[in-house]
Formats: structure tokens, sequence, C-alpha cells
């Protein structure tokens, strides 16, 4: 085990699945001479070359498209989008074709495809680059998303990623790059689709995912000082969404607050709360509470961005809410 | 022009460029935050332009936006009320330094999104033109900008429907760290026009008289119903892409050189030669905006905050 950060554990998943498997290749914008947007692939284009790392136009329909097709001759490539706010100038090559084209032709078409990209809020970067749209991206049938909140989830996950042969988008989060953590030294991959619990408790089952599991941790230790031991279940992937070990926690607490860096309507926290209403009402002894994103774009101003993200003290507030 | 424009060109230059520096310190200290795109290289291309261009035409630019902010004659202090994310800013704070706006000065924003605001500025022009508007509107993006499918979808449409457009590209050279050539098919970024069969023109982007000479007369077709023009103009970016960039996608070398044709220095050496004014005229311009930007910094940081309240305003106007 050593400690590593969020980005590092990224970037040796990519390191060593490119060492294994000549297949798998990236491109992206500012992938190469520059080293990555976030320094995930610094170093990787020395290395590997300009056929293994390739610098895009900036075009990002392009680099899904040319991404897919590569994909549909074989090959495992890694496209990366900067941010996940310029995945909206590529929507129709992640929904209408990535998450279709297997279906469509009856099962004919295998697309070993991941997409990495970066959501979050939090740095002043304004409303058109500071979203947590994830939840959008869950809704497609045909799409698998998985959005990491450690940095040994994220090296799993992202080398179970390049070696699945459907379409992934994998989702990191701006403002945990920095954050280090345990992570085995062996080979080893994260089955996509699983929940894990990140903390176990009795008291409260507290759903999250991404940047919000770190902001959870920090609630659960405060509870924790006033006697109250929340569950923490780290959701990892949004689809395939594992209820399993959330049903789990739930029918011991009975009680659940969701805590999501997205806006609420029709969000993560939505989904998760109906299916706990479908799969476990007669557990049910507390209203469920959800924790987003104020509803409105982001702002630049520093205080107002912070009012608009979710808190430690308001997932603080909303466990105490379901006691 | 008379003696006073020549003059005003050159306040204007240098304004956005001290601006420029005095915002790079406002960063180091913490008091701007998220990107920080500055301009300073490129300051004759959009003084140039904004120059050229009757109070009717509108002009549209992506978030390395200060310049036109300053042309278009928002103050100084406003700017950097807004790159403090204060209330007053020209975006109340909310939009930060890429998202720079004035409409009472028919400045239709600094863009953040690559690409985006070319088929609105196509809209703009539309609007215009279904109107009987006498009006041009001027849409600025970088050379990576080009490579983007808004960009051709735009050209194309201002072409078939003949839209009073002049569409500016300022080649810099990098979209962030790739160099034009590793990422366009053609360096020669006008040549793009030509499948769209749209008249189009290259200029010195160093040299603010050409760039306002250029300007004028294309704008004057414009005018004339000839349809949109596309102009690429040459200039360079003495800083980093935004604030932090590494820079390993160019030698300093290069950077160097660039700054010996500097746009401020090739226009003090213009007007001195041509005697418009001598070298104690402009450094006394020089003083003048030093304190004028001294007393904006000032201004900025004695600013208010926005009301928590503001972070729920302007969602929606109904
Ligand atoms: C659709 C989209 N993709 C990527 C980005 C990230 N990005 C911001 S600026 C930039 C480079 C743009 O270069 P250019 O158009 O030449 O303008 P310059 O910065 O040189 O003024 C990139 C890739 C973005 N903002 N929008
Ligand atoms: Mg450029």
């Amino acid at each position: 085990m050593a400690r590593i950060t969020y980005r590092e554990a990224i970037s040796k998943a990519l390191w060593e699945e490119m060492e294994r498997d000549p297949s798998v290749f990236i491109l992206g914008e500012e992938v190469g001479v520059w080293g990555g947007t976030y320094a995930v692939t610094k170093g990787f284009y020395d290395h590997f070359g300009p056929k293994r790392v390739m610098d895009t136009p900036i075009a990002e329909a392009t680099i899904v498209g040319a991404a897919i097709g590569a994909a549909l001759t074989g090959l495992r490539p890694v496209a990366e989008l900067m941010t996940i706010n310029f995945a909206f100038a590529a929507m129709d090559h992640i929904v209408n074709q990535a998450a279709k084209l297997r279906y469509m032709f009856g099962g004919q078409f295998t697309l070993p495809l991941v997409i990495r990209t970066v959501s979050g809020g939090g740095r002043q970067l304004g409303a058109t680059h500071s979203q947590t749209p994830d939840a959008i991206f869950a809704h497609f049938p045909g799409l698998k998303v998985v959005a990491p909140g450690t940095p040994r989830d994220a090296k799993g996950l992202l080398k179970a990623a390049i070696r699945s042969n459907d379409p992934i988008l994998f989702i990191e989060h701006a403002t945990l790059y920095q954050m280090r953590g345990e992570v085995p030294d062996e080979d080893y991959t994260i089955p996509i689709g699983k929940s894990t619990i990140q903390r176990p408790g009795r008291d409260v089952t507290l759903v999250t995912y991404s940047k919000m599991l770190e902001i959870s941790m920090k609630a659960a230790e405060q509870l924790s000082k006033e006697g109250i031991e929340v569950e923490i279940v780290d959701l990892r992937c949004l689809r395939p969404l594992d209820m399993e070990p959330v049903l789990q926690s739930f029918k011991k607490t009975n009680r659940a607050v969701i805590v999501e860096e997205g806006w609420r309507s029709y969000g993560v926290g939505s989904e998760v709360a109906a299916r706990i209403y479908e799969e476990a009402f007669d557990y049910v002894d507390a209203p469920i509470q959800r924790i987003a994103q104020k509803e409105t774009p982001l702002p630049y101003n520093r205080t107002l961005e912070q009012l608009a993200l979710p808190q430690v003290e308001d997932v603080v507030r909303a466990v105490k809410e379901v006691l | 022009m008379e003696r006073e424009q020549y003059l005003d060109l050159y306040y204007q230059m240098v304004l956005i460029r001290l601006t420029e520096e005095a915002a790079a310190q406002l960063y180091q200290q913490g008091k701007i935050g998220g990107f920080l795109h500055l301009y300073i290289g490129q300051e004759a291309v959009s003084t140039g332009i904004v120059s050229a261009r009757l109070p009717q035409d509108r002009v549209i630019t992506a978030y390395r936006d200060h310049g036109v902010a300053i042309n278009v004659g928002i103050p100084a202090k406003l700017v950097l009320a807004e790159l403090l994310g204060k209330a007053n800013g020209v975006s109340k704070g909310k939009g930060g330094s890429m998202h720079l706006a004035d409409v009472q000065r028919n400045f239709w924003g600094g863009h953040a999104i690559v690409g985006a605001h070319l088929p609105i500025a196509a809209g703009l022009a539309l609007g215009d033109q279904y109107q009987g508007k006498d009006a041009v509107t001027i849409c600025m993006f970088g050379d990576g900008a080009t490579n983007i499918g808004f960009f051709h979808e735009a050209l194309n449409l201002s072409k078939v429907w003949n839209l009073p457009v002049l569409w500016v590209c300022e080649n810099n050279q990098y979209g962030m760290g790739t160099a034009v050539e590793r990422a366009s098919a053609v360096s020669e970024i006008r040549q793009k026009a030509l499948g769209y069969d749209m008249p189009n023109s290259r200029v010195d982007g160093m040299d603010v008289i050409a760039v306002r000479e250029a300007t004028l007369e294309i704008l004057a077709q414009i005018r004339n119903g000839q349809g949109p023009h596309f102009m690429e103009v040459i200039t360079y970016r003495y800083r980093g892409h935004s604030m932090g960039d590494p820079e390993r996608y160019r030698k300093a070398e290069e950077v160097k050189q660039w700054q010996e044709n500097d746009p401020i220095g090739i226009y003090r050496r213009y007007l001195e030669s041509h005697a418009i004014a001598n070298a104690q005229d402009l450094d006394q311009i020089d003083r003048r905006v030093e304190q004028e930007v001294a007393e904006a910094v000032r201004f900025a940081e004695e600013s208010p905050e926005p009301p928590p309240e503001a972070l729920f305003e302007d969602i929606y106007v109904e």
C-alpha cells in the first residue's frame, strides 16, 4: 500500500494499462505536449509518443466520434474531454452514438471506449465551467457512468473501465486531484457497478459519491463527536446503479440522507430516494433528505459560489433532521 | 484621424496593458479566482477593430475579453470590480474575467465555451438584418476556435443568409499549448473562408493602424450589403494561456522575438516618426494611465461584495 493522490492513481491506471495493452491509446485536448490540463498525463507524451498520446484540435464531437470509430475497429481509446462542461458539445456522439450503436445494430457493434472527464464546481470558473451534470449522463441506457471519490477506487475503476467492452463515461472531480489515500501496489480492478460502504455506522444512511464523499466523511466525523454514527454508502457508479448496499444499510438505520453536488431536481438524490421508497417503504422512519446544489447557475463570486454548493454543515443539519 | 484620436488609441492600448498587469498581481495575491486570460501582446487587435466600428455595430468575443471591454469604453475600475467578483462589476460579480459584457456599449460578451459565440454572432447579425438596421456584428475568436464545428456552421450560415458579420480570427499562434499547425489543416487560417466562398483578408495584428484601416474598409463593404467577411489577424500572446500555464510548448526565445515587435512600441514609433506626438507626450499618457489603474484597483478593492440574495437574482426574467 502506498499513499498517493487521486491524480497519481488515475495517472498510474492509465500508464499501466497502456504498458499492458498496445491497443490502449489516449486522445484529447492538451493531453500530450502540455501533459494534461490537470497534469494527469504528464510524461505520457515523452514515454509513449504521439501515436498513443494524441493532441487533438478543439473538437469535442469529433474527439468522441473518432474514439467511437477507433473502438469499433478493436482499439481501446481513452478519450479525454477537458471538463464535463465541454461534453455538451459532444452530446450527440455520447448519447445518440456511443450509447446506442450496439443495441440498435442488434449487438453487432462493440465499443470498448472510455471517455474521461472532470466534473465539479468550487473553483470560481463561472456558470459554464463549474457544472456537475453527472446525473444527465446516467439517464441513458447503453452508457455506463463511473465517478470515483477515492484514489483507490479511481485506480481500480479506471483499469476496469479500460478493460471493459462497453462505452463508459469516467467522471473525475476537479477538486479531488490532490486528495491522498491508500492504494494497493499490485495490479487490481474494481468492478463497474458496485456501490460500497466507505464508513460503517448505525444511525443514518448517507448515500453519496465523488467529491461529496469527502464532504460527507467530514460531516460524519463531526456527528460522531456528538454520538451520531452515520453509515456512508459510496455509489461509485451512477449507471448501473447498485442499490443493494444502500437498501441493506437503510433497512438497518431506517433513515437516509443523499448528498450530491449537482442540482437537486431530477438528480441522483431523486433517483436513490425514489428507489428506497419503492423497495424499502416499510422501513422508512423519516422523510428522506436530499442535499444538493442550489437551483441556480454557479456564480463567479467566491462567497456566492460556496453558498450555492453543498457544505459540511448542510449535511450535518440534514442528518439531524432525519433523526 | 485627428491628433486626439491617434493619442486615444495609444491611451487605450496602454490602459489594457496596465490594467492586465494589475489584474495579474491581484491574481497572485489571491484576490482574483478562476481563470484569468491575459490579452497582453494582442492589444492592437481589439483597439484597431473597435476604433473602426460605429455605435450601432455589435462586438462579441471569447473569454480573452479585457481588451475589448476597455476599447468599448467600460471604465477599468468596473472591469477590475468584476474580476474581483464585486457587486458593481459589469456582470455584478457573477461572470468574472471571462464574462465581461456591457449591452449599453453594444458589447455582447466574453464567452467561455470555445466557438459557442459564433452561432450567436450570426443571430445578432440576423436580428439586425431582419429589422433593417444598418449594423454590423463583429465577432472575434481565436485560432483554436476555427477547429470546432460551431465555427464552420456559423460561417456557412452567414454566407448563405448574407449576414452582416465581420468574423475576426485572432491568430495568436496557439490554442492553449497547441500550435496552429498541429491542430489546423491550414496554417493560414483565412483559407478556411474559401470553402464558404467568403471574402477574406490577413492583417498584421501588431500594427494598430493597419488593423484599424483594414477594419474601416471591410465594415463599409459589409454595410453596403456585401455579406460576411473573414479577417485573420496575426498576433501573439506574451503571457501564458491563463495564469499558471507551465508553457512547456514554446521557447522563451520565441516569446522574446515577438516582444521585439510589441504593438505599443510599434505605435509609439509610428506616432513619433509621423510627428503626431513626441516621447514626452506619450510618457505623459503612460503616467496618466498608471494613475488611473492605481485608482481603479483601489475602487475595485473597496467595492462591496454582492449580497447573498444575489445568488437567486437574474435566473429568469419572470
Ligand atoms: C468547447 C470547449 N473546449 C475546450 C475548452 C477549453 N479551452 C479554453 S480556451 C482553449 C484554447 C482556445 O484557443 P484559441 O481559440 O486559439 O484562443 P486563445 O486562447 O489563443 O485566445 C481551450 C481548449 C473550452 N473552453 N471550450
Ligand atoms: Mg489562439
